[in-house]
């Protein structure tokens, strides 16, 4: 670990304990902290597979079908589903962080917290509500 | 006697030993005991080596931070009968070079803490003759919640992104930083801008927000620091796009 210079100055000797490597496995708080970290990876997945998708659909029908074959493959599956809860568990968390980032105040009062949260969890059901109509509504 | 709890404190004296070690001491747990009077009835009847900061007893003067059970806590605000059937284990914060027993070294944060600049800047002075500088009660409110801060060091202590890099800036230098920047006399933000926004500065905070949690005046560091996230890209857009606004 680096140390700072000015240490020395005043005193020469001290123990500095070493952060062990598993620190977010000693404390839940920090446990769910690293699982929100990971759950980028999954964020970035479902990007990749967007772009699958949409590769696919552009190589005609024979190659769109063998793609969703892929995607029923219970591997396939197996992995979207956790992306799925990942994503889920990544969203809901950053929209409960949105009110400490930015305090609104209306007439010089800060709003409650909750009502800073409460417009993202709208939206996410409205644009998700129009999305489902969207490709439902052929069926 | 009424009812003992037992305290594991942490030891560490640098001329006999190489790293700390735990020493048990039994003391009387009463109902209005903080862990403080606990240390306190330690040194006056049982062993009057064992070292440790305290001062006010009243959750003012921010001295007295240490673990307590693993978690960061004012000392003098944590009551025993909290912790029953015990034991209590008490350690130095965390994260910090121990200078004995329960003692830490702070200039790490002394020195980050003055990098900030945290007191009012101004381009023009008024003169004298002027007055005071006058402030509504929203004005004050702004920034009143970031100034109740007491340099406890408990968000150090929370902070596992301070623990890993050393040069992080840290949770209480910045919200300090934000104390001044949202106060309305202080024209200094550019100024402490270009030194918060390094990457050590707000950038090396991966929003944990445990710091928020440790604070026991209320302070709200972590909000603080993405707050100030976002007034550094919003600044970092206009110099993008208006170049020639330079400040």
């Amino acid at each position: 670990m680096k140390q700072t210079a000015a240490y020395t100055l005043y005193r020469p000797k001290w123990y500095r304990k070493r952060v062990s490597t598993y620190w977010w496995s000693r404390q839940w708080s920090y446990f769910v902290f690293i699982l929100r970290e990971l759950s980028s990876i999954f964020v970035a997945w479902f990007v990749v597979l967007t772009l699958l998708f949409i590769n696919a659909l552009s190589q005609g029908e024979v190659d769109f079908a063998r793609f969703q074959e892929w995607l029923k493959s219970p591997l396939m599956i197996a992995l979207n589903f956790i992306s799925f809860l990942f994503v889920l568990f990544h969203a809901i968390t950053w929209f409960n962080l949105a009110p400490a980032a930015m305090p609104v105040r209306v007439r010089g009062k800060r709003l409650p917290d909750w009502m800073v949260a409460a417009p993202n969890y709208v939206a996410w059901v409205a644009i998700s509500a129009v999305i489902a109509w969207l490709l439902l509504r052929g069926n | 006697m009424a009812e003992t709890i037992r305290l594991e404190v942490a030891r560490y004296r640098p001329e006999e030993e190489t790293e700390p070690t735990f020493e048990t001491f039994e003391v009387p747990c009463r109902n209005d005991w903080v862990v403080l009077d606990a240390l306190n009835y330690i040194k006056d009847r049982l062993d009057g080596t064992l070292s440790y900061r305290w001062s006010c007893r009243m959750g003012v003067c921010g001295s007295c931070g240490m673990m307590v059970n693993g978690e960061p806590k004012l000392t003098c605000a944590t009551f025993l009968t909290h912790y029953l059937p015990g034991p209590v284990r008490v350690e130095p914060l965390r994260y910090f070079p121990v200078v004995r027993d329960l003692v830490i070294e702070m200039t790490d944060f002394v020195v980050k803490l003055q990098s900030v600049k945290p007191w009012l800047i101004r381009a023009d002075e008024k003169s004298l003759s002027e007055g005071e500088y006058l402030q509504t009660p929203e004005q004050l409110d702004n920034y009143k919640q970031f100034s109740m801060c007491i340099n406890c060091l408990l968000c150090y202590a929370a902070c596992p992104v301070y623990g890993l890099d050393q040069h992080f800036i840290g949770p209480a230098a910045i919200a300090l930083a934000q104390r001044y920047n949202q106060d309305s006399r202080d024209q200094g933000a550019s100024e402490r801008l270009s030194i918060l926004s390094q990457h050590e500065g707000i950038w090396g905070c991966t929003f944990v927000g445990e710091c928020t949690k440790a604070c026991p005046k209320h302070v709200d560091p972590a909000g603080a620091i993405q707050q100030y996230k976002l007034s550094a890209t919003k600044e970092w857009f206009k110099s993008f796009l208006m170049p020639w606004s330079d400040k």
